[in-house]
């Protein structure tokens, strides 16, 4: 049970992280990481939601009539969503005006609905809790990690502090442009999976084809 | 097995129904949905008042920001304190002793009895209808006005933009623009909040000499060299219905259906 319990937590961080094996959920990992602040609060956001989510729809997942399961499944996680997106318009306004519409864009995360379908359905609420918990961290260990490399190459800040002084405010370093517009988040999540797929051989998947050798022979 | 099912109860018996049963299906739906319904309808309740107030401090932040009077050490509602709240007829330009605290210009807009339908021609905002009265916030030093704010807003790409903009004493010598609710497009549209830009606004003059009202965003850059360039902004670049709709909304909201009576009774009074 201990083992179990540390599986559905731990495995989703790098083993079988959402991000970047799964490649699910990009678009917001494109969208919300150009500072930390903002990714933090995203993360969190996603993680509530991905944790209780999984223990609702887990606790009647026996009286869901499979007709219209994906349906219960959008309605409980929108309305989780709702009031994650209330809660940050009252008690954190500053970053839901930043997040924006983001917030609101969880309901269609591909991690949230795949973990109720793949996880919540089959399991019991406890361990489908832990589970979302598991892949919400997951999501949010790559979050932070491409808003690290984004908010301080592209600004020379780190959560808002100044961590290398900027040109154009006297210091030395040009911050990289680039690192702002939402493609340098897919060359981070793409040098990520470079990184974890390196160390992590068994994560690599086998070539969908061969490339097939064209002998000068055949062309004749 | 009958004996069972009343044991049961009402609830029991359709929980035990198997789940692909039609009336199973419409009795989780419509509990779900109501359950659901119940929980997103509270949490809306419940965080109002504080999600007003957040939208209020908000507001008030943008008035001091577009005054450039917000620092980050003095609390925002210390520092509103200063600004005096009046509300402006805009078809006459004068003063309406209504009472301010109560008047939300934005609802009052909604409202046949307290706003006019624009004609296509007047509305080159998008903006549908405007309210017969206008919040202003006055910035007084030394018993005369030193800056005024007036809250502006209408159509750009793909949203309509809230905003203030700030006058000097003259009510002629822009003191500063900013957008407070918008949603165009980030990193192009979405630079009207870009700091360099709207310090381009900065003493730039609404009209000319003669009162006409001359100020616009250009398309590119302002040449310097050509006479009029104290009228005119910078237009973002791969942004420009964006920037039409903005010169649009100030031209508006400057011109004859907006604060233009009001802008020239006050210029006249100064002078």
């Amino acid at each position: 049970m201990a083992s179990e319990i540390k599986a559905a937590v731990y495995d989703p961080l790098i083993d079988n992280n959402p991000i970047t094996l799964q490649v699910l959920g990009v678009c917001s990992a494109l969208a919300v990481t150009t500072n930390m602040m903002a990714a933090l609060i995203m993360s969190i956001a996603l993680t509530t939601v991905t944790a209780f989510s999984g223990a609702i729809i887990s606790s009647i997942r026996n009286h869901i009539p499979s007709s219209i399961r994906i349906i219960v499944q959008m309605t409980i996680i929108a309305s989780l969503v709702i009031i994650v997106d209330q809660l940050l318009k009252a008690y954190a306004y500053e970053a839901s005006k930043q997040l924006s519409v983001f917030v609101g864009l969880i309901i269609t995360n591909c991690i949230v609905l795949g973990r109720a379908e793949a996880y919540a359905m089959k399991n019991p609420p406890g361990m489908s809790f832990l589970d979302g918990i598991g892949n919400g961290l997951g999501y949010s260990l790559i979050l932070m990690a491409v808003a690290f490399f984004r908010e301080l190459l592209g600004t020379g800040k780190l959560f808002g502090h100044v961590i290398i002084p900027v040109a154009n405010e006297g210091g030395w370093y040009i911050p990289n442009g680039l690192m702002l517009l939402p493609p340098s988040a897919f060359f981070v999540i793409g040098l990520l999976i470079w990184l974890i797929r390196s160390i992590k051989k068994e994560q690599v998947e086998p070539a969908d084809y061969q490339i097939h050798q064209v002998h000068r022979t055949e062309v004749l | 097995m009958t004996e069972n099912t009343k044991k049961l109860g009402f609830i029991g018996k359709i929980l035990s129904l198997p789940n692909d049963n039609p009336t199973k299906t419409i009795i989780v739906a419509a509990l779900l949905c109501l359950v659901c319904s119940i929980l997103v309808s509270t949490s809306a309740v419940i965080f109002k008042p504080l999600q007003l107030a957040n939208k209020e401090a908000d507001i008030k932040k943008n008035i001091l920001a577009v005054t450039g009077l917000l620092s980050e050490e003095a609390d925002v509602n210390t520092l509103f304190k200063q600004f005096e709240v009046k509300i402006v007829d805009l078809e006459t330009g004068t003063y309406s002793d209504i009472d301010h605290a109560a008047y939300d210009q934005y609802k009052a807009a909604g409202d046949p009895d307290t706003s006019i339908a624009l004609t296509a021609e007047q509305d080159i905002a998008s903006i549908g209808r405007r309210a017969k009265l206008a919040k202003v916030y006055l910035l007084q030093e030394g018993g005369k006005t030193s800056q005024v704010v007036l809250p502006i807003h209408g159509y750009g790409l793909w949203s309509t933009l809230y905003g203030f903009i700030s006058f000097e004493g003259d009510f002629n010598t822009i003191g500063g623009l900013q957008f407070y609710a918008h949603a165009e497009t980030p990193g192009l549209g979405g630079e009207v909040d870009n700091p360099k830009w709207r310090k381009l606004w900065q003493g730039k003059k609404a009209f000319n000499d003669q009162g006409e009202l001359k100020i616009e965003v250009v398309r590119g850059f302002v040449d310097f060299k050509v006479a009029g360039a104290e009228h005119q902004v910078d237009g973002l670049s791969g942004a420009t219905l964006t920037s039409v709709g903005v010169s649009n909304l100030v031209k508006y909201w400057l011109g004859d259906h907006g604060f233009g009576p009001y802008l020239k009774n006050m210029n006249e009074a100064e002078r």
